[in-house]
């Protein structure tokens, strides 16, 4: 459960931006979660009413950015899907996929007041 | 000590860094969109980065172990370390829920041990290790093996600074994990396969096991040990003997 502590960084760096700016409240967040990241996107749902409590976060809508994953072939060029860390590339079989999406992991903007 | 987390030498534990001046910015700016882009894990990252940067400069070769509960990790590392005893100069940074009862079996060994105890946290993170460090001489070692909380999800998400994450399977376990676990075996570079003393008595396929591996991570070495019997255990000493040499270089 290793999304409870990054939920706490999320609202923290969010928090952090929105007083930079002079924010009173964040009305949303926008956050990015690639499929191969290793962070569940419903853990985090989860845990975010929680650790926003008592912060500018309280009461705002989290809007997850879910980001497939994707990787590039090194024998045969082909990009295919790759949802999980599969290396066969499903175009000549190479075991060669370099992950070129989905393991992103960031905060893309705030919605403030 | 901490001057980029920011936390005193007596509030190790405990701190929050959001130090809050609460200015009133009632600028009234009304509703607007800030796009910030910052990587969630960045400030991990970062206290990361500095770990290894002063790993770099000290030519210390630095191993993060990860497994589920109970592969081995603490039985390798006690063999490894009175066989080794003289030769290297290791240090280790046990990682445990709660308990010290691994920092006391290093501790037999003679070689310094530090407990951090992660609570609920289920994996050890940049800060600890960045912390934990503090109560070692890092000019007088030439290994420091960090031994993670026995979880297979979440400490592959935490860089430490480490040079490799080793995982660790034993055979009891079966041979699936690591397309059952791909981001922690993704995450590894080098494999040790434990307790193959214990293969007679079970139906663990060793092969199908690599090829599952190489799977997730297509040039990941393997080695085949128990730290039982002694078994296989001269290539995981000559692996890390090149690793150290590499670094001191
Ligand atoms: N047969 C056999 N048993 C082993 C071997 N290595 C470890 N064990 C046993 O496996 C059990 C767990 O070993 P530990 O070294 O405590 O495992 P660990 O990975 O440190 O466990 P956690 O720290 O709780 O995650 C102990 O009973 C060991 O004696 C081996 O090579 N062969
Ligand atoms: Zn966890
Ligand atoms: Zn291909
Ligand atoms: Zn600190
Ligand atoms: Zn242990």
């Amino acid at each position: 459960m290793h999304e409870l502590g990054i939920t706490r960084s999320i609202v923290e760096i969010a928090e952090r931006h929105a007083r930079e700016q002079g924010a009173v409240r964040v009305i949303s967040l926008t956050v990015q979660i690639g499929a191969l990241s290793g962070v569940i996107a419903e853990a985090v749902e989860f845990a975010f009413e929680v650790c926003a409590q008592d912060s500018l976060l309280e009461g705002a809508r989290l809007i997850i950015d879910a980001v497939p994953g994707r990787g590039r072939c090194r024998a045969c060029g082909a990009e295919s899907a790759m949802d999980r860390f599969t290396y066969a590339c499903p175009h000549c079989d190479a075991l060669a996929l370099d992950c070129i999406q989905g393991e992103e992991l960031r905060i893309l903007e705030l919605e403030v007041d | 000590m901490c001057i980029d987390c920011g936390c005193g030498p007596t509030d190790h534990h405990h701190h929050h860094h959001d130090h809050s001046h609460d200015h009133d910015h009632s600028h009234a700016q009304g509703k607007r969109t800030l796009r910030i882009e910052e990587d969630i894990l960045a400030k991990n990252n970062r206290l990361a980065g500095n770990n290894r940067a002063l790993f770099g400069a000290k030519g210390l070769f630095v191993l993060n172990l990860v497994s589920s509960p109970g592969s081995g990790k603490t039985s390798i590392l006690e063999r490894t370390l009175r066989d080794l005893a003289g030769n290297i100069a290791f240090a280790v940074l046990e990682g445990d829920q709660q308990t010290d009862q691994d920092a006391a079996r290093i501790a037999a060994t003679g070689v310094p041990v530090h407990q951090i105890n992660t609570g609920a946290g289920c994996h050890l993170d940049a800060h600890m290790v960045g912390h934990g460090i503090e109560h070692f001489d890092l000019d007088a070692l030439d290994i420091l093996m960090i031994e993670n909380v026995g979880n297979l999800v979440c400490p592959a998400a935490f860089d430490l600074g480490e040079d490799h994450k080793v995982a660790v399977l034993s055979v009891t376990e079966g041979e699936d994990k690591p397309i059952k676990y791909p981001n922690m075996f993704h995450a590894a570079d080098l494999l040790l396969i434990n307790k193959i003393d214990l293969l007679p008595y079970l139906d663990f396929d060793l092969d199908k096991c690599k090829a599952f591996a190489r799977q997730v991570k297509p040039d990941i070495e393997i080695l085949e040990v128990s730290c039982k019997s002694g078994a296989g255990m001269e290539g995981w000493y000559a692996w890390l003997a090149q690793g150290v040499s590499r670094k001191k270089t």
